[in-house]
């Protein structure tokens, strides 16, 4: 089993988002960085999966130097290589980062093998464009089932499984295929001491692909109006019970 | 002319299709509908699109994403078209995307917006909908996706016309199909569904502590949520996760206690009439999307809460 997971690197933001003063990014001078759960839950699988069938795990991201932190973290975990596509931070849309990422592919899989799975999130954190796995499985005319919530290689069958209306859809795809996964796919693991230390000298393979234009061009961010009030305190502690019970009692929901 | 994709449930258009149709009809000209699968011809009778196109094929019967994108693509007034607008359903966001490829056209996923143009100017959602972009959509054929609950549905009305039809597919369109289906469990106040949402995070403690939250939920009838850092921590299972990578809940009250309040929590809780925060922080980012708190030790506040409740129904 060789198995490709691709990340994208995010700013975590907290309670509040902070635009830069041009309204194209995020203000992240006080933000750490991660990636999707979508996205740590495609690296726990496709470690996993190597963990299970043997093989290679290998994880990719397409963006700034910055973003090795997520490769490290995914080999933290157990990933045994990266692919960096380096950019300067400028943000590529999923037409252009799937075109980056299947001439990377297209190159891996010449020097060491095809893959046999490639995992993406359903949809990256922040742009949420909700197609760059399901471009890249086209490009490279492989099946791809989206949204997985459960994925079991077994004797040359695939199974997975996607969540819809509380029950759940069943596929079977031959392989080699593309997936997009949800959280909730396993629960993955804390990288360990010795994990970290590992992940540090594992390989690292980089280069610096050419953005292309954008046909979906961004005009600027808006941070959603109405996000700021100011709560009406109902009490403290114990004592607000019966305020609290009053306030159920009015909207209706108590029988 | 836009085409607006229409999906079904046990014959009856669904509302976010119908929302969607409300933004294919604001982009001027004519809107016309696709319904896929059994059941179609009844449902297009209810859609007012100046004509609904029903794909009927026997391969129709279990979902399969790419024969979905091979009919968006081989619609028969095609060539007219210059939209292509569907609810952001997975469904139809996943078939959607495998049209937009098939075409060579970029896709925007969950539009609230669009003026027409070209460029056509838009506004979607970014992390869950904690951000908005507008941006400019520069094609001959905007593809969109429409965020459900944005918009208000177009009114049921009657087609000026019905074409029925039978999409040619390869085989190769139904090798992603479902193969089985495994229905819902029977019981219980879904998340998504509940009048009530009690969610539990990171200060409820471990998993024993989520009884206060469970006794509160129970004697109003609602549901139990929980946050990220509760799932991370093993103490509920993903499926009670409230957030934008978890459930979005749409209750007439939201009672959030322990939860700090971040950013991709609340993109679950949009929906919610009302948010009731119970915190020992007043400082907490809770505080400024809450339309009401307490501030207080929750494992003290829900069992009164519940103590007051039980008293009053004596
Ligand atoms: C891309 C991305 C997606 C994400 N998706 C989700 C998601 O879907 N859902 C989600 O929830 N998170 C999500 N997160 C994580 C999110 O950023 C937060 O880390 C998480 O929501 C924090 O959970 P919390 O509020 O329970 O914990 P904390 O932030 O640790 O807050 C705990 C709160 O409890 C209060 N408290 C402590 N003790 C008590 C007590 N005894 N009584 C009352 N109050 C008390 C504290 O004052 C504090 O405010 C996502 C993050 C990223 C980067
Ligand atoms: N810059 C990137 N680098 C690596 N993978 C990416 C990048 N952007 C998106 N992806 C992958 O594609 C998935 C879907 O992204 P999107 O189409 O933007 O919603 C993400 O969850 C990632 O797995």
């Amino acid at each position: 089993m060789k198995a490709l997971v691709c990340v994208k690197r995010v700013p975590m933001t907290g309670g509040r988002i902070v635009l830069t003063d041009d309204e194209q990014a995020i203000e992240t001078k006080h933000l750490g960085f991660a990636i999707s759960p979508h996205e740590e839950c495609g690296v726990e699988e496709a470690v996993r999966l190597v963990e299970a069938h043997g093989g290679e795990s290998v994880v990719l991201t397409l963006g700034p130097p910055d973003a090795e932190e997520q490769l490290r973290d995914a080999m933290a975990i157990g990933a045994d290589r990266g692919i960096h596509l380096v950019t300067d931070g400028e943000e590529w849309d999923p037409e252009a980062t799937a075109g980056a990422i299947v001439a990377a592919v297209i190159a891996d899989e010449t020097a060491s093998g095809p893959f046999d799975l490639i995992l993406f999130g359903n949809e990256s954190a922040d742009s949420g464009g909700f197609q760059t796995g399901l471009r890249v499985a086209y490009a490279l005319g492989r099946p791809c089932a989206t949204g997985l919530k459960a994925v079991a290689v077994g004797d040359g069958s695939f199974r997975c499984e996607q969540e819809e209306g509380g029950g759940r859809n069943v596929y079977e795809l031959p392989l080699p295929a593309v997936v997009t996964v949800l959280e909730g796919l396993n629960l993955p693991r804390y990288p360990s001491v010795p994990g970290r230390m590992r992940a540090g000298r594992k390989p690292l393979e980089a280069s610096t692909p050419e953005r292309p234009a954008s046909r979906l061009e961004r005009a600027r961010l808006v941070v959603p109006a109405g996000e700021s009030k100011q709560a009406e305190i109902l009490g403290h502690g114990a004592d607000a019970a019966s305020a609290v019970v009053d306030l159920l009692e009015q909207i209706g929901v108590t029988s | 002319m836009n085409l607006c994709l229409v999906e079904h449930l046990d014959g009856v258009a669904t509302d976010a299709s119908l929302q969607a149709f409300t933004l294919a009809a604001g982009l001027g000209g004519e809107t016309h509908a696709l319904v896929i699968g059994p059941g179609g011809a009844e449902v297009a009778a209810t859609i007012p699109a100046a004509v609904v196109y029903v794909a009927e094929h026997d391969a129709l019967d279990a979902f399969a994403p790419d024969a979905w994108a091979a009919i968006l693509c081989a619609m028969p007034s095609r060539t007219g078209v210059t939209a292509i607008v569907a609810p952001g359903s997975a469904r139809a966001t996943d078939a959607m995307a495998r049209a937009a490829v098939r075409l060579g056209e970029p896709l925007a996923a969950n539009c609230i917006s669009a003026t027409p143009g070209n460029p056509l100017l838009l506004t979607r959602i970014r992390w869950g909908g904690s951000l908005l972009e507008e941006a400019r959509l520069h094609t001959d054929c905007a593809l969109l996706t429409v965020v459900p609950h944005t918009l208000p549905a177009v009114a049921p009305g009657s087609p000026g016309a019905v074409e029925r039809f039978t999409p040619e597919l390869a085989d190769a369109d139904l090798v992603v199909r479902v193969r089985e289906r495994v229905a819902p469990p029977a019981g219980g106040v879904s998340l998504t569904d509940a009048k009530v949402v009690v969610t539990g995070g990171r200060g409820v403690g471990s998993a024993e502590g989520f009884v206060v939250v469970e006794e509160l939920a129970g004697l109003l009838g609602g549901a139990v949520g929980c946050s990220r850092a509760v799932t991370m921590s093993g103490w509920r299972p993903h499926t009670d996760q409230v957030g934008q990578t978890g459930n979005k809940i749409a209750p007439e009250i939201y009672i959030a206690c322990g939860v700090s309040g971040a950013t991709q929590h609340i993109a679950g809780a949009k929906g919610a009439k009302r948010i009731l925060a119970v915190n020992t922080d007043p400082e907490a980012p809770i505080m400024s999307v809450a339309d009401y708190a307490v501030v207080g030790d929750l494992h003290e506040v829900l069992p009164a809460i519940s103590a007051e409740l039980r008293r009053r129904r004596g």
